[in-house]
């Protein structure tokens, strides 16, 4: 990987991401800001994609299980050019082909539908067995989050795809240990995921979300060892100042002042480690 | 007995049997058709189709909300998944992974719920489904379907793989009435005629076909002409066969093994309101939950018997002739 250029993806995803909910007003900012660094480092070195070609059988799939960060995923498939970066100002208005939660039929490059927590990752399974019932080419990223691991259903599907060694799957697990009422800790503690994925039957591997290099080995070790759970330490909001808070920010309404100020701050930051990562 | 029930018998075979039969049968030219249980294959009759596929069959063990969802991502892929399981597990419990796992983005599931209503038997109330139809009838797009015996499972089977999106189909797993005989054309949407006549129009499905049939033959001994009709498609309702037989009989009885309220009786009661309304009298289960005992018991204690449909069939010609 080019380090220094997938953390300009990360930057330019952010940047877009802010950008758009400040054009709603309004939106699900923590989640989306989590995920961001782990969006860019697969849109730009893992996956087997071609935005012309979105439908392709044998390409990677990627499915949002925690589908109200979709804002974060249309950002970085507008970086990709699967549709025009304009479009992202349309968001969640009556008529958009982005609403607030992915939806496979309205948004190019969205795979798998999502919101009602806890399914994406059945879904996945669904398209990972697929693909090798019929010898198909390409791998399932499923990201949810640690807060969404509270539903069991992604246990049901963890422990099906441990049996039926779904090779080509990889789970990743935006750990921002936060959810919309507060500290996941706090709500109902979930433990440790790696213990719990690795008694499930499955590889479990931990990285810091926010370390592009870190991601993408993590990630490509995943790939490689079979089905495998990637649990990414995250922090809710990081990286748009507005939102590195410590209360509510599952959710927030953005000024544009705020996200100009937010998106600045995105620019500094990135020339700061520029000059760390030399 | 009587002139429309008379030589109908208890069918030789397993609805289960007919129905998996049918299903291979498909699968042999469709090789898109995968099978997926919940640790229930033996119970709705799947075996066959393990044997003569092995690699098409999954059984995800007692997971039925992961079983839906995984048939849901595997048909983005071009498969189409047959998701077998009692009917309350098949709809009730897995409700939203339906909607929106399926439904809601388009995705080509098949949902084979068994053990319809008093069908359940001894199972009791966890397992009978009175509301399965219902739930179904809510899903955008949806398709559903009650065979009333197994003559209708290879038109059934072959609408279900050649047309796409979530299609349900309520299925008895026993040995059933058997009023068809086999090669029997069926169109799924369209209702069977079973007999004629212009008093009033009994329009049944499932189990209940039989028992209006009865029905009917007890009211021919009582100088009423009743028409028939098999509602094998209860989801889109045969529109055009409901409003003949308001204006051909000028009263309906509908015959469901289901609630009264959300199924074959709600979907006829919406066609007729907004057009032709004529009194209607709807037999079904009222505001209750299943129990256990035989089918004829439970039949007798939830209202559901030829005399049932034949007192209701006499009120509503009452009710038309006040108007």
């Amino acid at each position: 990987m080019d380090k220094k250029a997938t953390m300009k993806a990360a930057a330019e995803i952010r940047k877009l991401c802010i950008d758009e909910l400040a054009a709603a007003g309004y939106g699900h900012i923590g989640g989306s800001m989590s995920i961001c660094d782990i969006l860019a480092v697969l849109y730009t070195d893992i996956l087997d994609i071609d935005p012309k070609d979105p439908k392709d059988p044998d390409r990677d799939y990627v499915v949002l299980s925690k589908g109200h960060c979709g804002p974060a995923l249309y950002a970085t498939l507008a970086y990709k050019g699967y549709f025009d970066k304009e479009m992202l100002h349309t968001l969640n208005q009556g008529g958009t082909s982005l609403p607030s939660h992915c939806d496979r039929l309205k948004t190019p490059g969205i795979d798998i539908s999502t919101g009602s927590l806890g399914q994406g990752l059945s879904l996945g399974s669904g398209v990972a067995m697929g693909k090798l019932i019929q010898g198909r080419k390409g791998r399932v990223y499923v990201i949810v989050g640690d807060g969404e691991l509270q539903e069991g259903q992604n246990w049901e599907a963890v422990q099906f795809i441990a049996h039926r060694c779904l090779e080509n799957i990889v789970i990743i697990v935006d750990n921002n240990r936060r959810q919309l009422d507060g500290y996941t800790e706090d709500i109902c503690k979930t433990f440790d995921y790696k213990r719990k994925f690795e008694s499930f039957g499955i590889h479990a591997f931990e990285a810091d979300g926010h370390d592009v290099c870190d991601i993408c080995d993590k990630l490509t070790l995943a790939a490689k060892t079979g089905p495998a759970a990637v649990i990414m330490n995250t922090e809710k909001g990081h990286g748009c100042s507005f939102a590195e808070i410590p209360g509510f920010n599952h959710y927030m309404v953005i000024s544009r002042e705020m996200a100009d100020e937010a998106i600045a701050e995105v620019d500094r930051r990135l020339e700061e480690s520029y000059g760390q990562a030399d | 007995m009587g002139r429309l029930t008379d030589g109908i018998k208890l069918d030789t075979t397993e609805m289960r049997a007919a129905y998996c039969a049918a299903l291979i049968e498909k699968a042999r030219t469709d090789k898109r058709i995968i099978v997926v249980d919940a640790d229930v294959r033996h119970s709705v009759g799947t075996e066959p189709f393990y044997a003569e596929f092995p690699d098409r069959g999954i059984n995800c063990g007692i997971m039925e909300a992961q079983a839906v969802g995984m048939s849901a991502g595997m048909s983005e892929t071009g498969l189409v998944p047959f998701f077998h399981a009692f009917g309350v597990f098949a709809t009730r419990r897995v409700f939203d992974q339906i909607f929106l796992s399926c439904a809601y983005q388009d995705l080509n599931v098949k949902i084979i719920g068994a053990d319809p209503g008093v069908t359940a038997a001894s199972n009791g109330g966890t397992h009978m489904p009175f509301e399965d139809i219902g739930l179904m009838r809510l899903v955008p797009g949806s398709v559903i379907i009650e065979p009333a015996d197994a003559a209708m499972y290879r038109t059934a089977v072959a609408y279900m793989a050649d047309n796409y999106g979530v299609h349900y189909l309520r299925t008895s797993r026993r040995k059933t009435m058997r009023i068809y005989p086999d090669g029997a054309e069926f169109t799924v949407g369209k209702a069977n005629m079973l007999s004629d006549g212009g008093d009033v129009c009994l329009i049944a499905s499932g189990i209940m076909v039989y028992e209006a049939l009865k029905a009917a033959d007890m009211l021919e001994g009582r100088g009423i002409r009743a028409r028939v009709l098999d509602m094998h498609t209860i989801k889109p309702v045969d529109r055009e066969a409901v409003l003949a037989a308001a204006r051909d009989c000028g009263a309906i009885v509908t015959a469901e093994n289901h609630n009264a309220t959300g199924g074959l009786g709600s979907a006829v009661c919406e066609v007729l309101s907004e057009t032709l309304p004529v009194p209607v009298e709807r037999v079904g289960v009222k505001e209750s939950f299943g129990e256990v005992g035989t089918q004829d018991y439970l039949q007798k204690r939830f209202g559901l018997t030829a005399d049932n449909i034949a007192a209701a069939a006499e009120k509503c010609i009452a009710r038309k002739r006040q108007k």
